[in-house]
């Protein structure tokens, strides 16, 4: 026996000026995030040198320093943080769970798998195939995650589906486990991309993958109406003009698209998804509308950081970006977790 | 059983709570509640949404430990008590329970034997003539072999109630035992629970939220406002329009039910 | 009259259940002994077993198969008590030690043991036991301090694997590729090489903590009907359920202290073994034999399948847990739409 679903509490209108002085904020932040991110590191510039060195660049150590390892890795860090950030935000409306990330849910994992076997197989380690397969994989793992995320939310069912998404991931990263078990050379690039680096790229690599990343955009952007609807409950979306079938198609292809791409550049970067959506809500309220268009700002902000600490933290050495989320991420989730178990009290 | 020292009134009190204050995280849904449940009556807790029956009836039956104040059952402080002690006295039919998948009715009673049976004993004797009296008395007994899941609400919390009885206790604490059923289920269940108190003799307290149903069962009405106890007593003495304004903001009248004799609510 | 209509008691179907799988168990034993590459007949096998084979017989079958395969059974009934008590506990399917950040503590103490410390053998066993056990006690503590029970207690070992996961990841990362793995084979869960030594602890840990699990179980009939009727049925809430988690975390800490971490048989075992008794009751008994012959068929397959190569058995369980999720997943969807 069933009770009835209850509708999460309407989403508040957020006033515009609340909106755009967060968004104005967000902006700021990301200039300085973006200095940062170009300044800190074994060899540290400073914001005059890093603009001289843009306008009129040379060839001394900084310049390349700057062209060639710095600027790629920013530019990467803010396409992947968008497309995690905007992905993660979708997922949590689509699904009516606070906790779903990428990371959590498998797709990810998906991804990874799918990339591994394609290296393994096809024996191509080029960029448009690497991104072929996270995409396919990605798309396979999110449909799992649909099935179960697509009805109405009955008591403990966040945690059915995140319990749900963890053994995907560990089934699948068995699976790539047994892949790059017999093939060492698969193994070797595997491992390095596996914990989630925003370095080794070139910048035509990051460019490669921002058409794929603005047809998501483009595609998840505009939902945030529509899914403040359908926070209400489907029967009650559905009666507020959502609906909610199309409505599920167009963001779950807007998440496949930025979560393979992501991935198939940086590897699975984990807890970005999860965190921007919550960061944002304490910010501007439950609003998708403003969640969304917030999030891919947030989520760059939030890895150019992540990468930047991870450089300034271990030198001479480096914290991969993945393993600071890592770090970060996991006392906000398991903030989350508490949070929730105190409020849901008979 | 100890004499209480509150009450003017001399009828007598197994289950007792003096300046409880009860809360979850540092708020206090209850604070200072003074409350007697008289001994074979069936007391009926009342009040709108949030206002602390639920939790007042899990600090009685110790699933809450109060931040101040004491519980009490014959006298001594419930929390003194050892768990199994308690289970002997006090049955509980809470809101929260679950039934595991393909348990079949027999067995999901007969878990109620738990506080009476030892650590190596088989069934005995006693327990089954327990299970049989449970099943008969909320009659269930040909559903025995059936799956729990294969029921109709109605007979699942006819199931629960049985697995309370099971345990023989001279309290029966329930939560929201009717809400989800329907209405002739309801009444069905109302009419049980009058019964196991009439006949059996047993303390009854329920949480209800239908504020009729409470008039029609009840010997005491315990009515709960934002933690605090606005009234109590029996209901036709106590349900009052004025009271029913001060509980829930509602204008009503309150005409006598011409087929039972109590209080009937009626809204404006 | 003599038989009690109401008293609890096994179904004939469960009886029936039990019986087919410990013919299971005898025939995967008659296959492992008697298949493979050295592949003896019968009658060579008895007399071998009974101590009077001859030397090439003796080392296959008494040195090399027969540990291996009762590790095989002894890691898999400890997996599956573990995961039953789990499942029961936090009242959900899809509970086990290795989503609670269990497994994958071990995993972060044998990849420390191994790339910073450099030890292996015994070292690595107790370096992945005491990983696994600091997990646990992180989980379990953190819990305790915010009052999580069941469910939410997952969600805490849920995050904290995902943590662990990504130091796991770094740690491989820096280490040299050879090194890297080495530590990776390990961490697949693998019963090659088992000696006497490991599986004689193993039984004996089994011995001594599979009945104790069944001693308990009586506690999970009450918890697994919620915590507000438990501990109205008389149940101590607190002492009970950390009893339950500690048998079942030692259960699970044996199996990967032996074995490295197995995936899956803790998670599909009790699950599986419900559908085939449909006893709500399961005990303790059921999903010890399902997991045992589970995890000694997949062994099997793994020796066999790919021969002369071995495949880790933990991936062979890992990737066929899979199946096992999405068919899960699937008749989840098709009760919940």
């Amino acid at each position: 026996m069933t009770q009835p679903a209850r509708p999460a509490p309407l989403a508040q209108r957020v006033s515009a000026a609340r909106g755009g002085l967060v968004l104005v904020l967000l902006l700021i932040v990301l200039m300085l995030a973006v200095v940062a991110s170009l300044g800190i590191g074994a060899r540290s510039l400073s914001a005059a040198q890093i603009l001289h060195l843009l306008v009129a660049p040379d060839d001394s150590t900084d310049a390349v320093v700057l062209w060639q390892l710095r600027l790629p890795r920013t530019l990467l860090g803010l396409l992947v943080g968008a497309a995690l950030g905007l992905a993660g935000a979708l997922m949590q409306a689509l699904t009516r769970n606070p906790l779903a990330d990428p990371g959590l849910l498998g797709i990810n994992a998906g991804a990874a798998f799918a990339v591994v076997a394609g290296l393994s197989l096809v024996g191509l380690d080029d960029a448009p195939t690497r991104l072929a397969c996270a995409l396919l994989g990605a798309a396979l793992a999110a449909g799992l995650v649909y099935l179960l995320g697509g009805s109405a939310p009955a008591r403990g069912q966040p945690i059915r589906l995140i319990l749900a998404g963890i053994a995907l991931s560990a089934s699948l990263n068995a699976c790539t486990g047994i892949i790059t078990l017999f093939d060492s050379a698969v193994f070797d690039s595997y491992r390095f991309w596996a914990v989630g680096a925003l370095s080794g790229q070139t910048p035509g690599g990051a460019l490669g993958i921002l058409p794929l990343l603005l047809i998501g955009l483009a595609l998840g952007l505009p939902l945030g109406s529509r899914l403040n609807a359908l926070a209400l409950g489907d029967d009650l979306g559905r009666a507020l003009g959502a609906r909610p079938g199309q409505l599920r198609l167009l963001a779950f292809v807007a998440i496949v698209l930025l979560c393979g791409a992501a991935t198939a550049v940086a590897g699975p970067i984990g807890f970005l998804g999860l965190v921007v959506p919550h960061a944002l809500r304490l910010l501007v309220g439950a609003d998708w509308r403003w969640i969304l268009a917030l999030a891919p700002l947030a989520g760059a902000n939030l890895l150019l950081l992540a990468d930047t600490l991870g450089r300034r933290v271990a030198l001479p050495g480096e914290l991969e970006a993945g393993i600071v989320c890592a770090l970060l991420g996991t006392p906000v989730l398991l903030a989350l977790i508490i949070r929730s178990a105190r409020r849901v009290r008979p | 059983m100890a004499a209480d020292l509150m009450s003017q009134d001399a009828s007598s009190s197994r289950l007792a709570a003096h300046g409880l204050t009860v809360g979850y995280g540092g708020q206090p849904i209850c604070a200072d509640l003074d409350v007697r449940l008289p001994d074979g009556r069936f007391t009926v807790i009342i009040g709108p949404n949030g206002c602390g029956k639920s939790t007042l009836l899990r600090s009685l039956a110790r699933l809450i430990r109060p931040s101040a104040g004491e519980v009490r059952l014959d006298g001594r402080l419930i929390q003194d008590l050892p768990t199994r002690e308690v289970a002997r006295r006090i049955g509980l039919l809470p809101q929260s329970a679950v039934a595991p998948d393909d348990i079949l009715v027999s067995d999901l009673v007969a878990r109620g034997r738990h506080p009476h049976r030892q650590a190596f004993a088989g069934w005995t004797e006693a327990d089954e003539r327990a299970v049989q009296h449970a099943l008969e008395a909320t009659n269930t007994l040909e559903l025995a072999e059936r799956a729990v899941d294969s029921l109709s609400g109605g007979q699942r919390q006819r199931v629960w109630i049985a697995l309370a009885l099971a345990q023989e206790t001279p309290l029966l604490l329930l939560d929201e035992p009717t809400t989800f059923l329907d209405i002739a289920h309801q009444v069905e269940l109302m009419e049980l629970l009058c019964r196991l108190n009439r006949e059996g003799g047993r303390t009854l307290v329920a949480v209800l939220h239908d504020l009729n149903q409470a008039c029609r069962y009840a010997d005491h009405i315990i009515a709960l406002r934002a933690g605090r106890i606005l009234a109590e007593g029996p209901p036709a003495e106590i349900v009052t329009p004025e009271l029913i304004e001060a509980l829930y903001g509602l204008k009503c009248a309150v005409i006598e039910n011409p087929l039972a004799g109590t209080p009937l609510v009626i809204p404006y | 009259m003599s038989r009690h209509r109401f008293a609890p008691r096994r179904s004939a179907r469960f009886k029936a259940c039990l019986l087919l799988l410990l013919l299971a168990a005898i025939g995967i034993c008659a296959l492992t002994l008697t298949g493979g590459a050295f592949a003896p007949a019968p009658h060579r096998v008895a007399v071998t077993l009974l101590g009077r084979g001859d030397a090439l017989a003796s080392l296959i079958l008494l040195d090399l198969r027969l540990p291996r395969l009762l590790a095989a059974f002894g890691v898999g009934a400890a997996l599956g008590a573990s995961g039953a008590i789990f499942q029961r506990l936090a009242r959900n399917p899809l509970a086990s030690p290795d989503l609670v950040g269990f497994t994958v503590g071990s995993a972060s103490g044998a990849l420390i043991t191994l790339l910073w410390l450099q030890l292996g053998g015994a070292a690595l066993m107790l370096g992945a036991l005491g990983g696994g056990l600091l997990a646990a006690v992180l989980i379990a503590g953190l819990a305790a301090l915010a009052g999580i029970r069941g469910e939410r207690m997952i969600m805490l070992g849920i995050a904290v694997s995902a943590l662990l996961a990504s130091l796991n990841e770094y740690l491989l990362t820096r280490a040299e590729l050879d090194e890297a793995q080495e530590a990776r084979l390990w961490l697949f869960g693998s019963l090659d090489m088992l000696t006497w030594s490991r599986t004689l602890t193993l039984l004996a840990g089994c011995l001594l903590l599979l009945p104790l699990a069944a001693w308990l179980a009586r506690r999970l009939r009450l918890l697994e009907l919620g915590d507000d009727l438990a501990r109205a049925l008389g149940l101590a809430m607190l002492p009970s359920q950390n009893l339950l988690l500690a048998v079942a975390v030692a259960l699970a800490a044996l199996a990967i202290a032996t074995a490295g971490p197995i995936g899956f048989v803790a998670l599909a075992a009790p699950q599986l073994a419900r559908r085939l008794t449909r006893s709500a009751d399961l005990g303790i008994l059921a999903p010890a034999l399902l997991g045992a012959c589970l995890t000694a068929l997949a062994d099997l397959l793994a020796q066999r399948l790919l021969a002369p190569f071995q495949i880790p058995v933990g991936l062979l369980t890992g990737a066929l847990g899979g199946l096992y999720l999405i068919f899960l997943l699937s008749r989840e969807w098709r009760r919940t739409s």
